[in-house]
């Protein structure tokens, strides 16, 4: 068939779980109406009101459901599979590539082109996403067994995953912004899942609008760039040196006296757009209230689709955010300056907050944002290659991390049922506790886990340890010392104030990174059981429990093994095995920048080519020691003397002050709300009061005014003239008909009478009109 | 011979007494009487006209077919009066034609 050649088969990619998303919504959510109990018959993690009916999809539909988003998801990944061997099998893959594309709109001189392309840094994109979806479906077969609303979910999850899909395929910016907008909706409805309760819905709204905040910017970036350019396609642009050197030199419209180009004003409003999606500093307020929604959605968010997006979308726009400078050799312009400020501090303040957390979730959600930051920054720094590595190796573990964590969620609230159940001696001192509500996701309520879960223990150590960047055998390892050793390549050979900055924040970063994992490890496994949900958590038998941990054991694979494709060729003994020839990872990924020789007469552009950075002992040593003693401190302070019931953190202790300030999350959102929201609130009062019910209402009642009285004249003129009119035919014909009708007598012989009258008349008529009269 | 307007005139006269009996007789039978005379005055005219045009000829009989039509028709119309007369007859007890005025306006 026409679609199975290899530059036609990526527009399928997209199609499956797109079809399988329409097909669920149509046909396959048959559900009816049962009341919410405490009781918990459908179970499940949604919250429970009184009187309240929640629809519970049939066992039918929810298997039709499930099978479909499957398929649609396998066929991802099969087509997805078949689209890499088919790169594989391109000559030179990178200069060229698999694409075709259609003329969509017309705009005047210039013709918009919708279309798909693969290149390397599609291809590992197609290799991440499609495997860590089906990881999520499969979990969130069992994480929502009980739920209600079950069609409705993965009907969304398809939707989120194809929408994903199509950004991976895109070959033009547009294209990417469609579906970057269509994962912005899902996750709205997917966070707010649970949209009976405040939290959740709140956390959806503030989820989208700051993500939109940030996408207005991106699509004015969008806009400049096609103004400029005449074209969206990453391949005119990106790998085209007459169009890059066309942005730099440039004057922009706006901010034109600051001495910058039209590439850096483009390249810093599409940055804006991805650090609303990423979730960078100062945006990133709405990442960790988007916990709210269910634990596969967050794993979804955070590591398979919405953030990685931000973050593929600016590797893919590198060579714009690069032109006019080297970052290399230490030249920098202001989009890559932007980034490595607002990524490497972005790293540092995600990872601080996140050492204060007490909810599971919460600790994942911030150690996301950091993680994010450091792409972001290694970005910033010219470290193309690391930044997606570490985007592909990062995507793997904290997918782990946040199912992991949704099964010692889902394991609390077992615990908790059946304390429930067998209401013993502690069922009293277990409200007294915890006040009306047990919080399933809070760490120090649990413990001791490592005993009754221990897939789940193992697979979150080594996601957790891989987060970490634990030396050599996890991937995070790898990815995270190749960020390092680009920064300090450059910071020690031009003496780079930027790559210096990024070093160490991200090194610091890394730190706190290994310290907050291990206090999460440490609370969560590690010592006793503080509660005795924690006493009896477990994943039951049988199907939930296998479809809930046999994702994390793939996953725990992917976590250690995802690492060696890049690791460096120099590095002792390993670099011989895993690299003999050239750094795997980095030797294809350099394949999708514009070429040395395409380069070279464009004074403004860089050498888009760095060879991957030379062994060097010390930020590998860096490394080495920021992760291990990370660890050895989260195990010092929390494993080695395991927290026993009622006991404060003893962060608290060693924080002092500071560590309500971190638990706040720095008191951002308090001052959001100050900021935005109250004015928001203040102005929106404001337009109802003066706007709304003065000048508006006044203009109304003016208008309602005339045209009353307008009616009333009219209502005159309806009475006087035209039912005058209307009533005066009919009576008029009336009363002639009554005149009429006396004619009418009944006699025979009256009629008669006329008839003969009739008859003289017209005889005397014919007579004298015939002349016979005159005649005579 | 007798000139055509001594037959006329004759058939005039009769039609006039006919439309007299007409509108003037109450009773329902003279009324269909003075019909039959008026239909007769007319059959003399179809005759006399016929008798003095001056394509008449053996071969072309039309005033007299035409006047055995009429005569043929009268019949009819008198068999069809006479049985509406002696109907209204059967339902009001008279013959006379004022009376069955349920159509008065």
């Amino acid at each position: 068939m026409e679609f199975f050649k290899p530059d036609l088969l990526p527009w399928l990619i997209p199609v499956g779980p797109l079809v399988a998303f329409l097909i669920i919504t149509l046909a396959t959510n048959r559900s009816k109406m049962v009341p919410a109990t405490d009781h918990h018959e459908y179970g499940g993690h949604h919250p429970d009101y009184d009187g309240m009916e929640v629809p519970v999809v049939t066992t039918r539909s929810r298997i039709f459901s499930i099978t479909i988003g499957v398929i649609g998801v396998l066929w991802a990944l099969v087509i997805s599979w078949m689209t890499i061997g088919n790169a594989f099998n391109v000559h030179h893959f990178g200069v060229e590539v698999l694409q075709s594309n259609f003329a969509w709109m017309d705009t005047g001189e210039t013709t918009l082109n919708m279309g798909v392309l693969i290149d390397p840094a599609t291809v590992i994109m197609l290799v991440m996403v499609p495997i860590a979806v089906l990881m999520i479906f499969t979990y969130s077969i069992g994480y929502m067994a009980h739920d209600p609303r079950q069609s409705r979910f993965f009907a969304l999850i398809s939707l989120f995953a194809g929408a994903m899909l199509t950004l991976v395929v895109a070959d033009n910016v547009l294209m990417l912004f469609v579906g970057w907008e269509v994962m912005g909706v899902c996750s709205y409805m997917l966070i707010g899942f649970w949209f009976e309760k405040e939290s959740a819905y709140k956390a959806a709204i503030k989820a989208f609008t700051t993500t939109r905040i940030a996408d207005v910017v991106m699509l004015l970036g969008i806009v400049y760039l096609y103004m400029v350019t005449g074209t969206l396609s990453y391949r005119d642009i990106m790998y085209n040196p007459e169009n890059l050197e066309l942005l730099v030199t440039t004057t922009p419209i706006i901010f034109g006296g600051f001495a910058v180009s039209a590439a850096s004003v483009i390249g810093i409003f599409l940055i804006i757009g991805t650090v609303g999606k990423s979730a960078q500093f100062p945006l990133h307020v709405w990442l960790p209230d988007a916990m709210e929604g269910p634990t596969p959605v967050s794993a979804m968010i955070h590591a398979a689709a919405m953030v990685s997006a931000g973050i593929f979308s600016l590797v893919r726009l590198y060579p714009l955010f690069a032109a006019g400078g080297d970052p290399h050799h230490g030249i920098m312009t202001q989009p890559l300056v932007f980034m490595a400020v607002i990524g490497s501090f972005t790293a540092l303040f995600a990872a601080t907050m996140a050492v204060a957390q007490s909810d599971v979730k919460a600790v994942l959600a911030y150690s996301t944002i950091s993680q994010l930051g450091f792409m972001v920054a290694a970005l910033g720094m010219g470290a193309y290659i690391a930044a997606a590595f570490h985007l592909i190796t990062h995507a793997f573990f904290k997918a782990l991390l946040f199912m992991a964590a949704g099964s010692v969620i889902h394991g609390m609230e077992h615990g908790e049922h059946h304390v429930h159940e067998h209401g013993d001696h502690g069922h009293d001192d277990h409200h007294d506790d915890h006040g009306h509500h047990f919080d399933p996701q809070d760490m120090f309520n649990m413990g001791g886990l490592r005993k009754t879960m221990p897939v789940t223990f193992w697979t979150f150590l080594i996601g957790g340890l891989s987060l970490s960047g634990f030396p050599i055998i996890t991937a995070g390892f790898w990815s995270k010392d190749e960020i390092l050793a680009d920064a300090w390549l450059v910071l020690s050979e031009y003496g780079s104030g930027t790559h210096g900055l990024v070093f160490f924040m991200l090194a610091a970063a890394a730190f706190l990174t290994a310290f907050y994992t291990m206090r999460q490890i440490s609370l969560t496994f590690g010592g006793d059981a503080r509660t005795e949900a924690a006493e009896h958590a477990n994943l039951g038998k049988g199907l939930v429990s296998v479809t809930m941990t046999a994702p994390l054991i793939i996953l725990a694979f992917f976590a250690i093994f995802a690492g060696f494709i890049g690791v460096p060729t120099d590095f002792p003994i390993l670099g011989s095995i895993f690299s003999p020839e050239h750094n795997a990872f980095h030797h294809f990924m350099a394949e999708s920048l514009p070429l040395p020789e395409a380069t070279a007469g464009y004074g403004t552009l860089p050498d888009y080519h760095p060879d991957a950075p030379p062994f060097n002992i010390i930020p590998v040593a860096t490394s080495f020691i920021v992760a291990l003693g990370g660890l050895w401190l989260g195990w010092f302070m929390y494993w080695r003397k395991p927290l026993k019931a009622g006991e404060v953190d003893p962060m608290e202790k060693f924080l002092g002050p500071l560590h309500p300030i971190l638990k706040n999350r720095y008191y951002m959102d308090d001052l959001y709300i100050w900021l935005f929201v109250k004015p928001s609130q203040w102005f929106g009062k404001q337009v109802i009061v003066f706007l709304d019910k003065g000048v508006i209402d006044t203009i109304l009642h003016v208008i309602a005014r005339v045209f009353t009285w307008l009616g009333d004249l009219v209502k005159v003129l309806n009475l006087w003239l035209i039912d005058g009119v209307g009533d005066g035919i009919p009576i008029a014909i009336y009363n002639f008909g009554g005149w009429l009708r006396r004619m009418q007598t009944g006699r025979v012989q009256q009629y008669m009478l006329f008839i003969l009258a009739a008859a003289v008349i017209i005889g005397l008529v014919l007579v004298v009109s015939s002349g016979a009269v005159t005649a005579q | 011979m007798i000139p055509l307007w001594m037959y006329l005139a004759v058939a005039a006269a009769l039609f006039s007494i006919g439309v007299f009996g007409v509108l003037a007789r109450r009773n329902a039978v003279a009324i269909l009487m003075a019909i039959e005379l008026m239909l007769n005055a007319v059959n003399i005219n179809l005759v006399a006209f016929w008798r003095y045009s001056e394509t008449n000829t053996d071969l072309l009989l039309n005033g007299y077919v035409f006047t055995a039509f009429i005569l043929i028709v009268a019949a009819a119309e008198a068999a069809v009066g006479l049985a509406i007369i002696i109907s209204v007859y059967r339902n009001r007890r008279s013959v006379i034609p004022e009376d069955a005025h349920t159509l008065k306006g």
